[in-house]
């Protein structure tokens, strides 16, 4: 029996459930200042003078700092390829504002009621100047630049992939497939803010911070970076974290302000965001445009694709990943499990008059996906073929991984044939097709509607820095330490914020060792314990972190077994570890405990030759080039075609994330995943004008599912496990947000279709006034 | 100068008596002057749910409520709802069906369907349906589990409670 594959219980429940989780905006400290930033009302304007008196003159004021009195601070995150323009991210504004809800200035006050009374005394002089608030706008001949160094507000331009053989591909293909696939632009929303309590440290010389992050590392290189300070004289800690969803994969502005001040004042300081700063003025993501054209053969075979992918990344490159994140993902992975045979895409970032963007979970898969499968839909619709057929056709089938696609990625063994194969006999078998007609019996429009993907995961070092990117990530580094009484610590640079690392951490390395998971504690989210990592995000941590955890343990039981086989004048070779002993193998009397094992090391290391002496300790690195799951969804959906509104009325995920290590913990993530996907596949979406004045600044505005909006979701898990990963476990945390979108608008249109034949939709999220759009333009078609 | 009030309030079974401002919400008297942070502020305009508290045993968010209009009442936070370091029916049933990840909602879920099920225990509605705890568990937002988890595990405490005093 192995604890990975098991349903432990999670470790960090009881804390929770008990209210005794430690969240950033839990910790007190005496004499701390509360944070409140002064922001732009306008999109776009130039700074005029700030004058701070007033707020200074209210009782409980203690400072307000502007850019200037902080030295002008700024994160610089760069690509290093040409094609790339890198712009500064200004902690507080430099002369001018280039969105709604950027700051200018920080007030500190006693309490946070005055420090927010006091934000409304500063005195800015604004000039607001012409704005920029979409793909249009931006692009168009003269259009108002966001930055200077970037004329025609072009911040990334990358053509990644040519092929001279396209357009006589499309000259003679006999079905070519046109289609403009947006997505609406989205906020992660995790139910906990952003957060950052920031103390000076005088003993250490150090500045402490604790944040609502996921990457502790990164947030540590931001501060030594933003005011050139050595990273050592930064501490950062994640306490407990609200969920993150990529928000909190990039440095805040916010909390590396915060930093500075706190090494200014020489106090503690504290910033809570709410939720309209949240929803207006910190990072969204998924707004993006894909014109794509496709050739296809008469059996529904794809010849060839050609894609231009623009993103709106709003006005700033996040740090460290920059604002090519988006486009560079989607150029590259656009194909995703179909064997297109020639292939350009060109990814383009565009600056608006919006607040950044940074990497949103499923980053820019589900849009990819959202338009690999609108394509074979449309040539299924074109050919007259079955686009369950039409898929099979194209997918790579067993027997062809590892495959190699025109996109230069190695896709390794996934189940994607099989998964499809059993989601559409699990959907028939399960009676949807009955209730699709029973529903349109009643004069509703119902659709079923599947999405078939792969999810690249854990990107390493050699796929990360293909991107080029200043900051590579992707290593992780985990150390395994066994203590006197033989119970086991795991220090890691990932940083779990609410997936259940602690428990699943702790199955993998109680199964090297040969302990019970509740002997193993993980430490994470404190970058003066665990060696330089990149945090949490990407689906990384399980196979990353999780790789060099079990790598680590591998250590020390190689440690664990000399030492063993020292006492019991055995073979090395011989000993097994299990049950918290140690023992020979075929010799059911001879064994010692581990804890014994532990005692002797550390309290008699006279007992023990030279080389087994001084603590039982290793630490190891996992770099790997990445692992894709993959799954295939299905959905049925019934659709009032009087009030527009779409109702989920079943729900399919078949997944494979390889080796299952809790399995609990995956059904989790997939459902979670699955409820963000279909937000963005009909609920949520950040609006602007023209002026660039936010129109979802509250949850009034922001529409997040709640439990009535969503369906339970059925899990059915197939298991390949991956040859990339040390656990063979694959990444899973993005694949639900992934694959619904494109499930749920192949729903849509399946139902749509029945009714009128040419009514159909490209673009997420779909409203009621969208489902009428349709319908009226399909029968005017 | 600032408008304080004398108020006492009792916190699951426990009488403080404390000087708040007037403008003082709720959630932040809780959490900052009495030191219960198990009580979470997701919006701050009463949407999300997470600052969810009993108050005389009916659910209130707590970032709507002044701390002021608290004087003379009974609150109910997460921290009352275990019995010293055991876990209520509730708690444990969250914890079985994987009701909670990050854990940011979890205290306001917690006490929605605390009031709910005291409220139908009141009211004797019978064992109740998934299709209405679903409609009670939307009251609140949770951005982790898709609810499926929360659903069941309110459903499993209702039927529960409901077995263990029927007739």
């Amino acid at each position: 029996m192995t604890w990975v594959g098991t349903p432990v219980p999670r470790t960090q429940d009881r804390r929770m459930l008990l209210g005794r989780g430690k969240f950033t905006g839990d910790l007190a400290r005496i004499g701390t200042l509360h944070a409140a930033f002064v922001r732009s009302p306008f999109a776009a304007a130039t700074l005029g003078a700030i004058d701070a008196s007033p707020a200074l003159a209210l009782p409980g004021v203690a400072a307000v700092f502007t850019a200037a009195d902080l030295g002008d601070p700024a994160l610089l995150a760069v690509l290093e390829r040409p094609g790339f323009v890198p712009t500064p991210l200004p902690l507080l504004a430099v002369g001018q504002v280039r969105h709604a809800g950027e700051a200018v200035a920080v007030v500190l006050a006693d309490d946070p009621y005055t420090a927010e009374d006091a934000i409304e005394l500063v005195d800015v002089d604004w000039s607001p100047g012409p704005v920029v608030a979409g793909l249009d706008a931006a692009t168009a001949p003269g259009a108002a630049q966001v930055h200077q160094q970037a004329p025609g507000n072009c911040l990334v331009d990358l053509t990644l992939f040519d092929d001279d053989r396209l357009e006589g591909i499309f000259a003679a293909a006999p079905a070519v497939v046109t289609a403009t696939v947006r997505s609406g632009r989205l906020a992660a929303l995790p139910m906990e803010g952003r957060a950052c309590l920031a103390e000076w440290d005088e003993r250490d010389q150090q500045v402490v911070m604790h944040v609502s992050t996921q990457v502790p590392h990164q947030v540590r290189s931001a501060v030594a970076q933003a005011f050139g300070v050595a990273e050592q004289r930064v501490r950062v800690i994640a306490p407990d974290v609200g969920g993150g969803f990529g928000l909190k994969c990039v440095a805040g502005r916010e909390e590396v302000a915060l930093a500075g001040i706190a090494m200014r004042l020489r106090r503690p300081v504290r910033w809570v965001e709410d939720r309209q700063e949240n929803l207006t003025a910190s990072f969204h993501g998924h707004e993006q445009r894909y014109q794509v054209r496709a050739a296809f053969g008469p059996d529904g075979r794809i010849l060839g694709l050609a894609a231009d992918i623009d993103c709106d990344v709003g006005a700033y490159s996040a740090f460290p990943f920059t604002c090519a994140v988006e486009p560079l993902m989607a150029a590259t992975e656009l194909p995703g499990i179909y064997k297109v045979p020639a292939y350009r895409a060109r990814g383009r970032a565009i600056a608006t008059h919006k607040a950044p963007t940074a990497p949103y979970r499923g980053v820019s898969r589900p849009q990819l996906v959202l338009v690999m499968e609108r394509l074979m839909e449309k040539a299924a619709r074109r050919l007259g073929l079955d686009p369950l057929t039409v898929r099979r056709q194209n997918m790579i089938s067993p027997g062809e991984f590892p495959y190699t696609g025109c996109n230069g990625i190695t896709y390794d063994e996934g189940s994607y044939a099989e998964s499809l194969d059993l989601a559409e006999k699990r959907v028939t078998e399960s009676g949807w097709p009955g209730e699709r007609d029973r529903l349109r019996a009643t004069g509703l429009l119902a659709g079923i509607g599947y999405s078939c993907f792969s999810e690249r995961t854990a990107y390493g070092t050699p796929t990360m820095s293909q991107r080029r990117m200043r900051m590579t990530p992707g290593y992780d580094t985990a150390a395994v330490r066994m203590d006197p009484s033989g119970e086991v610590i795991v220090t890691t640079g990932t940083c779990g914020h609410g997936q259940g690392h602690e428990t699943t951490f702790a199955q993998i390395v109680a199964d090297r060792l040969g302990v019970h998971p509740s002997q193993v504690r993980l430490r994470q989210g404190d970058t003066d314990l665990a060696s330089y990592g990149w945090g949490t995000w990407g689906s990384r941590s399980i196979v990353i972190g999780g790789g060099a955890a079990r790598r680590a343990a591998d250590g020390v039981a190689a440690q664990l077994r000399q030492v063993a086989a020292h006492l019991l004048e055995a073979s090395p070779a011989d000993i097994e570890l299990g049950g918290g002993r140690a023992g020979v193998r075929g010799d059911a009397g001879a064994a010692v405990p581990l804890s014994e094992l532990a005692r002797i090391v550390h309290f008699q290391a006279h007992r023990l030759p030279e080389g087994l002496r001084y603590g039982l300790e290793a630490r190891e690195t996992f770099d790997p080039p990445g692992t894709f799951s993959n799954a295939c969804h299905a959905v049925l959906v019934a659709i009032d075609p009087g009030t527009g509104g779409i109702r989920l009325r079943r729900y399919l995920v078949v997944e494979d994330c390889g080796v299952v290590i809790n399995p609990v913990i995956v059904d989790g993530q997939v459902r979670g995943g699955v409820t963000q996907g279909v937000a963005a596949a009909l609920l949520e979406q950040v609006r602007y004008d023209a002026d660039g004045q936010p129109g979802s600044a509250t949850l009034m505005d922001y529409l997040v599912p709640t439990a009535a909006e969503i369906c339970p979701i059925e899990i059915v898990h197939l298991e390949t496990p991956s040859a990339f990963s040390e656990t063979g476990a694959k990444g899973m945390g993005e694949g639900g947000t992934i694959g619904a979108p494109a499930a749920v608008l192949s729903a849509v249109n399946d139902a749509l279709r029945d009714s009128c034949p040419d009514a159909e939709i490209d673009h997420i999220p779909v409203r009621p006034w969208d489902i009428h759009a349709a319908l009226r333009d399909g029968r005017t078609a | 100068m600032k408008d304080t009030h004398l108020i006492r309030v009792r916190v699951n079974g426990r009488e403080h008596e404390l000087a708040v401002e007037s403008r003082r919400t709720l959630a932040d008297m809780l959490r900052h002057d009495l030191g219960y942070t198990g009580t979470h502020l997701g919006c701050e305009h009463g949407i999300c749910g997470a600052c969810t508290v009993l108050v005389d045993g009916a659910p209130a968010r707590a970032c709507l409520m002044f701390g002021v209009q608290a004087d003379g009442r009974d609150v109910a936070t997460v921290e009352g709802l275990a019995d010293g370091e055991d876990l209520s029916d509730l708690q444990q049933a969250f914890s079985d069906r994987h009701g909670l990840q990050c854990g940011f909602c979890t205290p306001g879920f917690l006490m929605l369907a605390e009031g709910y099920l005291a409220e139908r225990r009141a009211q004797d509605g019978g064992e109740p349906s998934e299709q209405q705890i679903r409609d009670v568990v939307a009251a609140n937002l949770c951005r982790c589990t898709g609810y499926q988890g929360i659903v069941e595990a309110v459903l499993e405490t209702a039927r529960r409670r409901h077995a263990r005093e029927a007739p």
